[in-house]
């Protein structure tokens, strides 16, 4: 890929197009995944309060677990998690493990 | 080209000049926090803006750091900005020079120059100025009142041409405290000169932008070769503005000044108000003694004027170079002696230059010292810093 010259970019790296970041994938900085055990998890919403990247996402539904149903579940964004690992050690039941990638 | 018609002249400190320059600019947003020799003319502008004279937003700050970070956010949306300070408030304000001049926001400064701790010294030198050189701002060292009112008008002009912050700079005490007469501008003609234009990039929510991102070793480099391309521009667009400002209100400088160089065998090379009154003083004296002595004074530091100071230089035997600061450990400890011996270097030229330290901590220059220093270019032409005025 031939990147822009200096004389082709916008002055002072002033980014003119909104949200251009989402194409920054992330992933490749992470050397330990989160992997969320569903059948620990109390649906407290901690790690997805404490994820500094917001890569936590909230899934709305009806979701059997055991003899339990929820009306959410956790899931992780692989694409920006940058493997912190904040939320394993944020969750009260133990139900995140950091998993080597 | 309208010429003005009356003459409109008030004897102003330099601080002053500097306050009505603002206010004749239309700033709109000064960012504030005391300091002396500063002080007296963000005072001068809060008054301006208390009695309705100038319509701009006084922000009081808590620090300088604080001070030029509120003027980088107001310029990134668009305002016209100043702020101004001296010595310690320079320092603080030093990282965000940096980040000013990379984010290429037409912001302007006023510093009067003075002396750094330790130990402390309220009074003038150039070490805070002399710190902020490589910074990427454009540095103009002006030598009267007058001077530093016209060049603030110029700075906002070649600011907002180049996008590139700007410094205007002058004595400490020496200039900033002292009274002199001033001609002001009609101050319609000054927003003639002034237009409002719209910047390419600003912070307005119906255009997002993002400001101050982080740039990856893939990125960064271009952008820090944006600020050398555009401080080379910056001394082409210098002279251009001085030059129509000339033809407009009738008073240029160009970015060097010379004084009785036209047959002078041995130059003199300063900055600042001091500097440049004594070494002319001194000249007039020299050549009443039979030696063909003349002053250069560079007005315009950053981008260095190469080409015009090696001109000016041309054709003498000898030069000395005053630098009213230090830098401790330097192979040649002058500041403006550094740059121009690198400059002579680069283009082949080898001649007797001696770096003169002296006026450190506002330490009075005589001009009978200017007059030694003819003297030693005379009769012992060499290569070497000597510090002068100090006891040893």
């Amino acid at each position: 890929m031939t990147l822009p010259t200096a004389t082709e970019l916008p002055i002072g790296a002033v980014v003119t197009e909104p949200g251009s970041t989402r194409r920054n994938i992330t992933a490749g900085w992470r050397a330990l995944r989160p992997v969320i055990h569903d059948d620990r998890c109390v649906r407290c919403q901690l790690c997805w309060m404490y994820c500094p990247e917001g890569t936590i996402v909230e899934l709305k539904g009806v979701f059997k677990v055991g003899n339990r149903t929820y009306d959410t579940k956790y899931e992780i964004n692989y694409d920006y998690c940058k493997g912190c690992g904040i939320c394993a050690n944020e969750c009260p039941t133990k139900a995140i493990e950091m998993v080597p990638e | 080209m309208q010429v003005q018609k009356t003459k409109h002249i008030e004897a102003l400190t330099t601080n002053y000049a500097m306050a009505y320059a603002v206010k004749a600019v239309d700033v709109d947003v000064i960012a504030v926090y005391p300091i002396t020799p500063q002080t007296t003319i963000v005072e001068k502008i809060s008054e301006f803006v208390a009695n309705g004279e100038l319509n701009a937003e006084l922000i009081h700050v808590e620090s300088e750091h604080s001070a030029l970070s509120a003027v980088v956010g107001a310029a990134a949306t668009g305002a016209r900005v100043f702020t101004a300070t001296s010595s310690q408030g320079l320092e603080l304000m030093h990282e965000v020079l940096h980040i000013a001049a990379g984010m290429r926001l037409p912001i302007v400064m006023a510093v009067p120059s003075r002396a750094l701790s330790a130990p402390i010294s309220i009074h003038g030198d150039y070490s805070d100025l002399m710190n902020a050189r490589d910074t990427g701002w454009v540095i103009y060292i002006a030598a009267s009142a007058q001077e530093a009112y016209d060049t603030v008008i110029q700075a906002f002009r070649l600011a907002e041409s180049v996008s590139l912050p700007v410094m205007v700079s002058y004595d400490g005490f020496l200039m900033s405290h002292t009274v002199e007469p001033v001609e002001l501008n009609d101050e319609e003609e000054v927003r003639k000169f002034l237009p409002r234009a719209l910047r390419p990039y600003t912070l307005n929510p119906k255009r997002p932008v993002t400001m101050g991102p982080l740039a990856s070793p893939d990125w960064y480099y271009e952008f820090k070769y944006q600020q050398v391309l555009a401080l080379k521009e910056a001394y082409k667009v210098a002279k251009e503005v001085d030059s129509e400002y000339g033809r407009r209100f009738g008073r240029s400088y160009g970015v060097v000044e010379t004084y009785r160089m036209e047959d002078a065998d041995y130059a003199i090379v300063a900055y600042g108000g001091a500097s440049y009154g004594n070494a002319r003083a001194a000249a007039d004296l020299a050549r009443e003694r039979g030696i063909a002595a003349g002053v250069v004074r560079v007005r315009l530091y950053r981008p260095f004027p190469t080409a015009d100071v090696l001109k000016a230089l041309d054709s003498v035997k000898a030069f000395a170079v005053v630098d009213r600061a230090i830098m401790f450990g330097s192979p040649a400890e002058g500041p403006l002696y550094k740059d121009i011996a690198a400059a002579m270097y680069m283009h082949g030229i080898d001649k007797p230059a001696l770096g003169v330290i002296h006026g450190i901590g506002q330490r009075t220059i005589y001009v009978e010292d200017m007059y030694k220093i003819y003297t030693m270019l005379r009769e012992n032409p060499r290569k070497e810093v000597v510090f002068m005025g100090v006891r040893v």
